[in-house]
């Protein structure tokens, strides 16, 4: 859609005709400046003060690599379960009727509202061998409050509306007629998804996988009630950071937060480079 | 984008509107149909298994909030919330979010319509620079201000040759709040912003209309709906901000405690209901954010296209 504005503004810098630029452009830079760009230019800078060798001790040590197998891992996992449900939720929402539909597609964005807190301890009173899950589970051999299993749990909790709002609009869209001239075409209803439905949404999945995972990395709120907070084996890595500031072990925290936000500044650019592809592709069908 | 969905299910061809039809092509249709939605079984079995996953890992864990906090009745309910402990965290909640929540809002519109209304160079690095705080981990948005204002930090000598508290009092907490809730009223007026088009504002730019009056009176009803939804998701994650704040409050009893550290105390003490019955506070917050979320997009999407009315 190629408005006038639009149309004005392709030479680069000349505005639309819009009034409004340069107090908008100087407010936002302002207090993105501040509240934003400011103290993340703290840490770089405190970064910065590091001597080599120290960083390289603190990150890599053996503490330190068991936080990272467990944050980055577990935020693999979690961001694989909430892709499958991610898609099998859209599905769910996108193509059926039943009743309560309404109801479950507004439940979905709680984990975006509750505080992480409030999951961590709920979660936790589900799923501790006490409770009403984890001891059913507990029964059978299964614990999952206080190991690796309920961190996942807790991650995949935070990540699943990223998941599902990445897929849902995709499928929306994406209307009958091509499974139609499938299905009149002779193909099963199986062949019909992995062929025709499946390739479209492979961007959004991929988009959702990418924003689960980040947020599950970053978590901290909701595992650290149910991970049990043990050194090596059920510590994250923002715990471990949380640790060393309360030991006022400000250079080991802040090389940790180094390796944490590299990690972040990845997955953003694969986000956004993943959702371009996205829009591309979605220009094409 | 809901009519479309559903009218999804049925197929295009025009339907049997009676019984002259030869059988076999009605028997066609119907067999497309079938092809298109799945037999009844595997419905039922995805239906089933979807709401089983989303009992599982959301409900449970929500009702599980209420069901302990009414453990030991109400008044027992009631008596947590009255502690003077926890009204100073109320207290100081409300503050933090009285005043995260208009800043991050002017913020947000403003940045939504310089994205949306005027392309220029540095555009998409600015909305990657929008969308970063949300994919930084909440103990590093606190750590940052405790590098910046701390007493090892950057700024800690001068701050503290002035005698003035940032972390570890109210202004490091509402920084980080600050940071934290960062993008997401931009991230909802975005898209509405540039769904609802150009057309009625230059119609009122011509017709003389001043800037302000422009966006009050054009752009403002556009995007109420939008708006409103951003504002409140803002607020909900201001006031249940955890990482964050906890890093730079310091946990000072009844003066640097926010609701959602204060739960964190209670539950440290074994004080169950205390916890649950101050979480069930910030739940009621995630629910109403949800029924405005339900509100806002039927509102906004019952809008006409293009905005004419």
């Amino acid at each position: 859609m190629a408005t006038a504005a639009h149309i004005a503004a392709r030479p680069g810098w000349r505005p639309g005709p819009l009034p409004g630029f340069r107090p908008t452009l100087g407010f936002t830079l302002l207090y993105l400046s501040l509240v934003v760009l400011l103290p993340l230019a703290a840490l770089v800078c405190k970064s910065a003060g590091l001597s080599w060798g120290a960083f390289w001790a603190t990150v890599t040590s053996s503490r330190a690599l068991a936080a990272y197998k467990l944050s980055f891992g577990g935020a693999l996992l979690a961001g694989g379960i909430n892709t499958l449900a991610g898609l099998l939720l859209s599905w769910v929402l996108v193509r059926y009727r039943f009743p309560g539909r309404d109801m479950v597609d507004a439940i979905i964005d709680l984990p975006l509202a509750l505080p992480t807190a409030v999951a961590g301890i709920a979660l936790t009173a589900i799923y501790a061998p006490t409770g009403t899950v984890g001891g059913f589970l507990e029964r059978h051999g299964v614990q999952v409050a206080f190991t690796w299993v309920g961190v996942v749990l807790a991650m995949v909790f935070v990540g699943l509306p990223f998941a599902v709002r990445s897929v849902q609009p995709v499928l929306m869209e994406l209307g009958p007629e091509l499974e139609e001239a499938a299905a009149v075409l002779g193909a099963s209803r199986l062949r019909t998804f992995s062929r025709v439905i499946l390739p479209v949404l492979v961007p959004p999945l991929l988009t959702g996988f990418a924003l689960a995972f980040a947020r599950a990395v970053g978590e901290y709120g909701s595992i650290v009630f149910i991970s049990g907070n043990m050194p090596n084996h059920t510590e994250i890595v923002p715990l471990l950071i949380v640790t060393k500031l309360e030991q006022f072990q400000y250079q080991q925290a802040t090389a940790l937060a180094v390796v944490m936000l590299a990690g972040s500044l990845v997955t953003l650019l694969a986000v956004n480079l993943l959702q371009a592809w996205n829009r591309r592709w979605a220009g094409h069908v | 984008m809901s009519d479309l969905a559903q009218a999804q299910p049925a197929p295009s061809l025009p339907l049997a509107e009676s019984d002259t039809l030869p059988t076999r092509r009605v028997k066609t249709r119907t067999g497309i149909r079938t092809a298109l939605r799945g037999s009844l079984s595997v419905r039922i079995s995805l239906i089933a298994l979807a709401l089983a996953f989303l009992a599982l890992v959301v409900l449970l864990p929500l009702a599980a909030v209420f069901a302990q906090a009414l453990e030991k009745g109400l008044g027992a309910y009631l008596r947590a919330i009255r502690q003077p402990e926890t009204m100073a965290a109320i207290r100081l909640t409300l503050v933090t979010a009285l005043l995260v929540v208009p800043l991050n809002t002017v913020f947000g519109v403003a940045a939504a319509w310089l994205i949306a209304k005027y392309r220029f160079p540095g555009r998409n690095l600015l909305i990657t620079l929008i969308d970063l705080p949300f994919s930084v981990s909440p103990v590093i948005s606190g750590l940052i201000f405790v590098l910046l204002f701390g007493s090892q930090g950057l700024c800690g000598q001068w701050l503290s040759d002035h005698d003035i508290k940032i972390v570890f009092a109210t202004p490091g907490i509402v920084l980080a709040t600050a940071f934290v809730t960062f993008p997401f009223v931009a991230r909802e007026v975005l898209p509405a912003l540039q769904a609802a088009g150009n057309a009625e504002e230059e119609a009122a730019l011509i017709l003389g209309a001043s800037g302000w009056r422009l966006f009050f009176r054009v752009t403002l009803p556009k995007i109420r709906w939008a708006l409103i939804y951003g504002i409140i998701l803002c607020n909900a994650r201001a006031m249940g901000e955890f990482g964050a704040v906890s890093v730079v409050s310091g946990h000072i009893r009844g003066v640097t405690n926010t609701v959602p550290l204060q739960v964190e105390i209670l539950y440290n003490e074994y004080d169950f209901v205390g916890a649950f019955a101050v979480a069930s506070l910030l739940t009621l917050v995630a629910l109403a954010t949800l029924v405005v979320k339900k509100v806002a997009e039927r509102f906004q999407s019952a809008r006409p296209e293009g905005g004419v009315r």
